[in-house]
């Protein structure tokens, strides 16, 4: 802030506080005491039948006031208040949380600094990670990928050990790290519109779902030449681009006929946002595992 | 003792047909506000009512819907009505201004609809308490000078020597609105119904609550505050506690309120020194929010038996201990160590409604139960026993609102700032929302129990309107000097 706004901050500030105070002190005597005239209670004002009293201020009222007054002078000299006055405590917001990021840094170092190196695999053999884990994940990742990990509409299912990108501690953590951009580009100005319908027949029938054979069949022509290139000959996938399996029935958009098509004709686009700047290492490893243990937890069930 | 009281039966030709719409408006424009509150309180407990009929009925475009329709509907025509009728009596004077007068009328109608017409359809500025597009902005602005116009056209040319304390703040709150209203709006329209604000960032935030914030202090205390002073003094039949405190707690508040509204924006990217003095600026305000309630409910002292059998006066009794309340309340929320827990919980929303509910909406209805028999010349209401029962419904209704928002909103920031051994947050934010589900409930149902006494009110308006008098009933004789001096 200019010295000049920083002046017009204080002098405003100031001069405010001074009327106050000043009409405060002002009004403190009543004119007419009624010991001197008790006949005289009443200002002499009528309004439509109102009279007013000229009882002076009470006391306790006045009292009040006058605490919040020095108080507030206390609190301006103390802390930042007035314009670029820094105010002699030296407290700032920024130093605040700084103070208490630091302390939270020191004090956590020996829960979590231990799992720093420790390999994934055994990170989640340990309940006591797997909970910190948990609690990490529910804070920072259940908001989009659901309290249990079971995922949304466009958010995947982390339990179901489906993967876009790789299930291997590995691939997690560099999700984690990195973020991923999901980009399925839209199809509709090249295959055109009744390619759109074709391939989606196509598309249904890999996963065993019911479909026009028919159109399918010209779908599984456009399917080779266009699609094939990310989805693999097979419509399996490749977890190398995040190109997903369209043949295990597990969908991320959803899979009847209408999201399908959808999909192939605009496209779609999807963020994983990277978590490397947010969480610190050890956190983001015992989430990792914690993702690694949801997903194998359906691999022992089964 | 000078008395600048007309004599009895040589009473000014007031204008009343002003007074008497905006006062039937304000109990119409109650009842649609505080239903669609219902509403949108329903919705919160039971989400799925969001599907009534998407997208007009979602959550979003309802909320502010039901917070323009309070504020300015409601709360906005029962300043009009009051103020006009204030200013006229305390003047003994006729209402200056001609065309100008049902042009405040009408005009104020039409905003009305615009805004139950727009803010479902999604035509939004997205600035709490502005969310109206700046077609609509002008108008209220055109409005708002005609009603300063016909205001203070009436003061100068009153027929009383000094100007009555009802008078400054309505007069205070008449001047801030149209600053705030004018400097808040002010936005680049890019088409018929879509603008974009002409601050940006930090300084638009702040601009917004230093209106916001003002909007609750000029528009829901001073001006209320205004009504108070008329009509406790003149329903308890006794003159105001001191003219002294009158004084000082007017130039303190109306001189300190619009530097508190920084504390709408703790620990945000605020600059510290701008939330520092919209810390202690808040704290300052409560002595000066007292001077209010004290006048007020002193103005009492030996009239109390009186509330015994007038409802009318209990409802402005009321309303000021929950005005003491909440503005207690607000300052200590400023506290930046208090705010820290109750910022963005439901603790906001019950403060705001002991004020808007305790305070603004008990304060109109007694004011209204006290004008409608004078305005259509009746003894008393059509029935004394529905506005005592309307009375018990306004006041359970508001202490089941704001009970369930304190234990919500102290659940939710006890909740959020939980932490485990290990540094993560104990909870996450939908357990806290299932927490305050039962909240929710009750919330719902005091809203409806206050609403559903607007309805009595109504009902007990229209037959009090609309009823031929009784037979040899005489219109109550507001010309008689009620309070005198002991």
């Amino acid at each position: 802030m200019s010295t000049f706004w920083s002046v017009w901050v204080i002098v405003l500030t100031l001069a405010n506080l001074a009327l106050v105070t000043w009409v405060l002190f002002a009004n403190r005597k009543v004119a007419v005491s009624d010991q001197d005239d008790p006949e005289n209670k009443t200002t002499g004002h009528v309004y439509d039948g109102i009279e007013e009293y000229d009882n002076p201020l009470p006391k306790w009222w006045f009292l009040l006031f006058v605490i919040t007054l020095v108080f507030s002078a206390a609190y301006l000299v103390i802390y930042p208040g007035m314009g670029n006055f820094k105010g002699i405590g030296g407290w700032t917001s920024v130093g605040a949380l700084k103070a208490d990021q630091a302390k939270a840094q020191a004090e956590f170092k020996e829960t979590y600094g231990k799992y720093a190196e420790m390999p994934i695999e055994q990170i989640a053999e340990n309940r006591d990670a797997l909970k910190m884990g948990a609690r990490i994940f529910a804070n920072n990742c259940a908001v989009c990928h659901g309290a249990d990990g079971g995922g949304n509409y466009g958010f995947p299912d982390l339990t179901d050990n489906d993967w876009l990108y790789g299930g291997s501690p590995e691939k997690i953590l560099e999700t984690l790290h990195n973020g991923r951009q999901g980009m399925m580009p839209p199809q509709e100005p090249i295959i055109g519109g009744d390619g759109v319908k074709q391939v989606a027949e196509y598309v249904l029938s890999l996963s065993g779902q019911e479909h026009d054979a028919a159109l399918a069949e010209q779908g599984a022509q456009v399917f080779g030449t266009v699609c094939m290139a990310c989805h693999g000959a097979d419509g399996k996938g490749n977890q190398a681009l995040g190109a997903p399996n369209l043949t295990d029935d597990i969908w991320l958009y959803g899979g009847t006929r209408e999201e399908i098509q959808h999909s192939v004709r605009g496209g779609r686009s999807n963020n994983m946002p990277s978590q490397k700047d947010k969480l610190r290492e050890d956190k983001i490893r015992l989430v990792a595992a914690y993702v690694y243990s949801l997903s194998r937890q359906e691999d022992v069930q089964q | 003792m000078t008395t600048t009281v007309a004599e009895a039966g040589k009473l000014p030709d007031y204008d009343y047909n002003i007074v008497r719409q905006f006062t039937i408006m304000s109990v119409v424009w109650g009842i649609v506000g505080m239903g669609v509150g219902v509403l949108i309180a329903a919705q919160l407990a039971w989400p799925a009512l969001n599907d009534l009929w998407q997208p007009f009925t979602n959550f979003g475009r309802l909320r502010p819907l039901h917070t323009n329709a309070v504020i300015f509907a409601f709360g906005g025509s029962v300043l009009f009505a009051t103020s006009y009728y204030v200013v006229q009596r305390t003047c003994q004077t006729r209402l200056w201004g001609g065309w100008l007068i049902p042009f405040t009328f009408w005009g104020w109608q039409a905003v009305i609809v615009a805004a139950a017409i727009t803010l479902p359809l999604g035509i939004t500025s997205a600035k709490e308490y502005a969310e109206l597009e700046w077609p609509i902005d002008i108008l209220i602005a055109l409005i708002w000078v005609a009603y300063g116009l016909v205001f203070f056209g009436t003061i100068v040319k009153r027929n009383t020597s000094h100007i009555y304390v009802a008078n400054w703040f309505f007069g205070a709150f008449i001047i801030t609105v149209a600053v705030l209203h004018i400097v808040n709006s002010i936005a680049i329209p890019v088409s018929t119904w879509k603008s974009y604000s002409a601050y940006a960032g930090t300084t638009d935030a702040m601009i917004q609550w230093w209106y916001g914030h003002n909007a609750v202090g000029f528009f829901l205390t001073a001006a209320f505050l205004g009504i108070m002073y008329y009509f406790v003094p003149k329903q308890a039949g006794r003159p105001v506690y001191s003219y002294q405190l009158s004084i000082v707690h007017f130039w303190a508040l109306i001189s300190i309120y619009v530097w508190a509204g920084g504390h709408h924006l703790h620990y945000s990217a605020l600059p510290d020194w701008t939330q520092s003095l919209a810390m202690v600026m808040s704290i300052i305000l409560l002595a000066p929010s007292w001077g209010g309630m004290i006048n007020g409910i002193m103005t009492l002292s030996g009239a109390w038996h009186k509330l015994r059998t007038d409802p009318t006066l209990r409802f402005l009794v009321v309303s000021l201990s929950f005005y003491g309340m909440s503005t207690f309340e607000g300052p200590m929320m400023s506290i930046k160590t208090v705010n820290a827990l109750s910022h963005n919980t439901d603790w906001t929303v019950g403060h705001v409604h002991s004020g808007a509910l305790g305070w603004v909406a008990m304060i109109s209805i007694g004011a209204i139960y006290h004008l409608v028999p004078i305005l259509w010349n009746r003894k008393e209401m059509f029935s004394v026993k529905l506005v005592n029962a309307h009375f018990w419904l306004a006041t359970i209704g508001t202490v089941l609102y704001i009970a369930a928002m304190w234990v919500n909103g102290i659940t939710q920031g006890l909740m959020w700032r939980a932490f485990n051994a290990d540094g993560t947050l104990t909870y996450s934010f939908v357990e806290s929302v299932i927490a305050s589900k039962p909240g929710y409930i009750v919330r719902w149902l005091g809203g409806a129990i206050f609403t559903s006494g607007m309805l009595l009110m109504a009902y007990n308006v229209f037959r009090t309107v609309t009823d031929e008098p009784k037979e040899g009933e005489v219109g109550r004789d507001e010309s008689l000097p009620v309070a005198k001096s002991v």
